[in-house]
C-alpha cells in the first residue's frame, strides 16, 4: 500500500480539504488502486526523455525562433487598461458571498 | 420541420426564405425541451430571454432581406463550463450553484456574433471530470437512445441534446475525450480541434495544457461550420495559436482518394468490445473502397496514456481548482471558526467525490518527494506519446481508431469504480496529451443496437483532413 490514512490527511491539508472519516477511508482505497495502475509507467526508462509540460511551443509556432520569441505574437503593448477595461466594482463584487460594497469580506485572518 | 434531423443550413435557409422565423424555431425547440428533457436531463439552465432577443434580431435581418450570418437563427446549447454573461454557469458543480458570470467566453461570443441563438446551458460532469455524466452535482443525463444508459461524459448534455433534437448543435469541451466519447455514445458527430485552435477565454479551467472547446453536431458539415466560427487567434487567450483559419466547409469537398489512413494495432487490443470492433472494421473497409490507402502504424506507448493522463490532468486540476475558496464567488460555508476553516469546509461542501479524488491525486503527484516519480515522469512519457504520433504522421495523413472500447454502458455500472471509469477514455486521452485534433462520427451499431463511434485523428492544425475523411465516410455510409 502506497498511501496511508496519514498521507491522505497530509495531502488533504495541502489541498485545503478536510474530508470526513468515511471520505478519508475511501480516498485511501481509491488512491492506492489508481496509483497501482499508474505504476506501469515505471516499466519505461525515461532518463533521456525531456519532459513536456504543454504542446504549444512545439506545434503551430515558428521553430526557427527561440524561446519566448515564438510567442511574441501573444504579447501586447504595456498600456493602461490593456485589452479591456476592468469590471465595474459592483459587477466584480456581485458574486461575492460577502462584501461591504467596496471589498470582499472574509473571516478574521490573524487571531489575537 | 423535423427537429430531430435539423441542420445548420436547413435552419438558416428556412429563416432566410421566411418559411419560419428564428423566434418560432426557438419556441419550438423550447417546447421540445419541455416535452423531452425531463426524461433526458440535458439542460441545466435555459436562457430564454437571451435566446428570444437574439432570434428577434435575426428575424429583423431576415425581414429586411439581408443575408443572414453563418449561424443566423440556429438554436444551440453551450456546455455549462463556458461562462455566459448574466446566465448562470455552474460547471455542473454545487460550488458554483449561483454563479452569474460578468462576461462571455470567446467561443460563445463568436457563436452569437455569427447569429447563433443560445437556448441554454448543458449538463456535464462536475468541472468536466467524468466519462458518464453521473458526476453532475445536479442530475445525471440519460442517453436518448436508451434511457437506462449513460450518454458518456463529460459533455453528456451537449451530446444528448443534439441526439434528441433539442439543439441543432452544441459546444462541448474535451480534456481527455469529453467531446468525442459522448458523441460516440449518443450517435452524433463530435470534434476536438487542435490544442490552441479555439480560444479558451471564459472556459472554466480543468487542466490547462489539455482543455479544448469544440462542437457536437448531427453532421460533419455542421461541425466544420461551427469550427470555422469559433477558431482563430484571440488576444484574450495567450495559448490560442496565431495561424490562419481555413474554410473548413470548402475543404470537405476535396477528394479523399489516395489519402493514407493509419490503423494502429494498439487500439484494437484487450477490452475492445466485439461488436464495436466489427463496426470499426467495416468502417475502415468502407474508407478503403473510397480510395483511401489503409496503412498499418504503430503507437507503441498507447498503454501508458491513461496513467500519464491521470497524473497530468489531476496535477493541473489541483492547481486550477485552488481558486474555489469561497471568497470572490461561489459557495461559502457558514459558521466558520477561521479563514482556514472556511476554505476547507467551503471546498468539502462544494465539491463532489470525483472532484475531490482528482484534487487529492493531483496534489499528491505534485507534493514534495513525489513530484519526480509522478508528475515529472508523466511529462516525460507525454514526450514519448507525442513522438509516437510524429513518427506515424510521417507515413500517414490521419489515423482511424474506435472512439471508445464499448458502446454506452448502464447508469450506475461503473459509478463505484473510478479506475474502470478512467479506462473508458483509453482511446481518446492520447490526442489530448499530444495536442492533435480528433473527430468521432457514428459508424453503425453494437450488438446491443447502440451507436458506435469511429475516431479519426489528424496532424496538428490539420482539422481539414480529418473533417474531409469524416465527411466522405458520412456520405458513403448514407448512400
Amino acid at each position: 500500500m502506497k498511501v496511508t490514512e496519514k498521507d491522505v490527511l497530509y495531502v488533504a491539508d495541502l489541498a485545503n480539504l478536510e474530508l470526513t472519516a468515511d471520505e478519508r477511508a475511501r480516498m485511501v482505497r481509491d488512491l492506492n488502486s489508481i496509483l497501482d495502475y499508474i505504476d506501469r509507467l515505471n516499466q519505461l526508462d525515461t532518463s533521456d526523455v525531456p519532459p513536456m509540460a504543454q504542446t504549444s511551443d512545439r506545434f503551430g509556432v515558428d521553430q526557427a525562433k527561440q524561446g519566448s520569441e515564438r510567442f511574441a505574437y501573444a504579447s501586447r503593448d504595456d498600456i493602461l487598461n490593456g485589452l479591456r477595461k476592468s469590471l465595474p466594482r459592483d459587477e466584480a463584487l456581485a458574486n461575492a458571498p460577502e462584501s461591504d460594497g467596496t471589498f470582499f469580506k472574509v473571516p478574521k485572518v490573524i487571531e489575537r | 420541420m423535423d427537429l430531430s434531423t435539423l441542420t445548420i443550413d436547413a435552419a438558416r435557409s428556412a429563416i432566410a426564405e421566411r418559411t419560419t422565423t428564428a423566434t418560432a424555431l426557438a419556441e419550438s425547440l423550447y417546447a421540445r425541451i419541455e416535452d423531452r428533457d425531463p426524461a433526458i436531463g440535458a439542460f441545466l439552465t435555459l436562457s430564454k430571454d437571451r435566446a428570444l432577443a437574439k432570434a428577434a434580431h435575426i428575424d429583423a435581418l431576415a425581414a429586411k432581406g439581408e443575408k443572414l450570418p453563418p449561424l443566423g437563427g440556429v438554436p444551440v446549447g453551450i456546455k455549462d463550463v463556458m461562462v455566459t454573461r448574466g446566465v448562470r454557469t455552474t460547471a455542473g458543480s454545487k460550488i458554483l450553484k449561483n454563479f452569474i458570470p460578468p462576461y462571455d467566453s470567446t467561443a460563445v461570443a463568436r457563436m452569437e456574433a455569427a447569429g447563433a441563438v443560445v437556448l441554454g446551458k448543458m449538463n456535464c460532469d462536475e468541472f468536466a471530470m467524468g466519462s458518464s455524466n453521473e458526476n453532475s452535482a445536479y442530475k445525471p443525463v440519460h442517453n436518448p437512445r436508451d434511457l437506462t444508459r449513460v450518454p458518456g461524459g463529460s459533455s453528456g448534455g451537449s451530446a444528448a441534446a443534439v441526439a434528441s433534437g433539442m439543439a441543432v448543435v452544441t459546444l462541448g469541451s474535451d480534456t481527455g475525450g469529453s467531446i468525442r466519447q459522448p458523441a460516440s455514445f449518443c450517435g452524433v458527430v463530435g470534434l476536438m480541434p487542435t490544442y490552441g485552435r479555439v480560444s479558451r477565454y471564459g472556459l472554466i479551467a480543468f487542466a490547462s495544457s489539455l482543455d479544448h472547446i469544440g462542437p457536437l453536431a448531427k453532421t460533419v458539415k455542421d461541425a466544420a461550420t461551427v469550427l470555422g466560427t469559433i477558431a482563430g487567434r484571440d488576444p484574450m487567450d495567450s495559448t490560442s495559436a496565431d495561424l490562419p483559419v481555413p474554410d473548413y466547409v470548402a475543404e470537405l469537398e476535396k477528394p479523399v482518394r489516395g489519402l493514407k489512413l493509419g490503423v494502429a494495432k494498439e487500439y484494437f487490443g484487450e477490452g475492445l468490445d466485439k461488436g464495436v470492433h466489427t463496426a470499426i472494421e467495416s468502417a475502415i473497409q468502407k474508407l478503403a473502397t473510397l480510395g483511401c490507402e489503409i496503412v498499418p502504424v504503430s503507437l507503441p506507448h498507447t498503454e501508458y496514456a491513461i496513467p500519464t493522463y491521470y497524473l497530468v490532468a489531476t496535477a493541473e486540476a489541483s492547481s486550477n481548482l485552488a481558486r474555489y475558496d469561497g471568497v470572490r464567488y461561489g459557495h461559502r460555508a457558514q459558521n466558520v471558526r477561521s479563514l482556514a476553516d472556511m476554505y476547507e469546509r467551503t471546498r468539502d461542501e462544494g465539491f463532489g467525490a470525483e472532484v475531490k479524488r482528482r484534487i487529492m491525486l493531483g496534489t499528491y503527484a505534485l507534493s514534495a518527494g513525489y513530484y519526480d516519480a509522478y508528475y515529472l515522469k508523466a511529462q516525460r512519457v507525454r514526450t514519448l506519446l507525442t513522438r509516437d504520433f510524429e513518427k506515424a504522421f510521417e507515413k500517414v495523413d490521419a489515423i482511424v481508431t474506435p472512439t471508445s472500447p464499448t458502446a454506452a454502458f448502464k447508469l450506475g455500472e461503473k459509478a463505484d469504480d473510478p479506475l474502470a471509469m478512467y479506462l473508458a477514455d483509453i482511446y481518446t486521452v492520447t490526442a489530448d496529451l499530444v495536442g492533435i485534433p480528433g473527430i468521432s462520427i457514428p459508424c453503425g451499431e453494437s450488438r446491443e443496437r447502440l451507436p458506435v463511434g469511429l475516431q479519426i485523428l489528424g496532424r496538428h492544425f490539420d482539422e481539414a483532413t480529418i473533417l474531409r475523411v469524416a465527411h466522405a465516410y458520412e456520405q458513403a455510409r448514407e448512400n
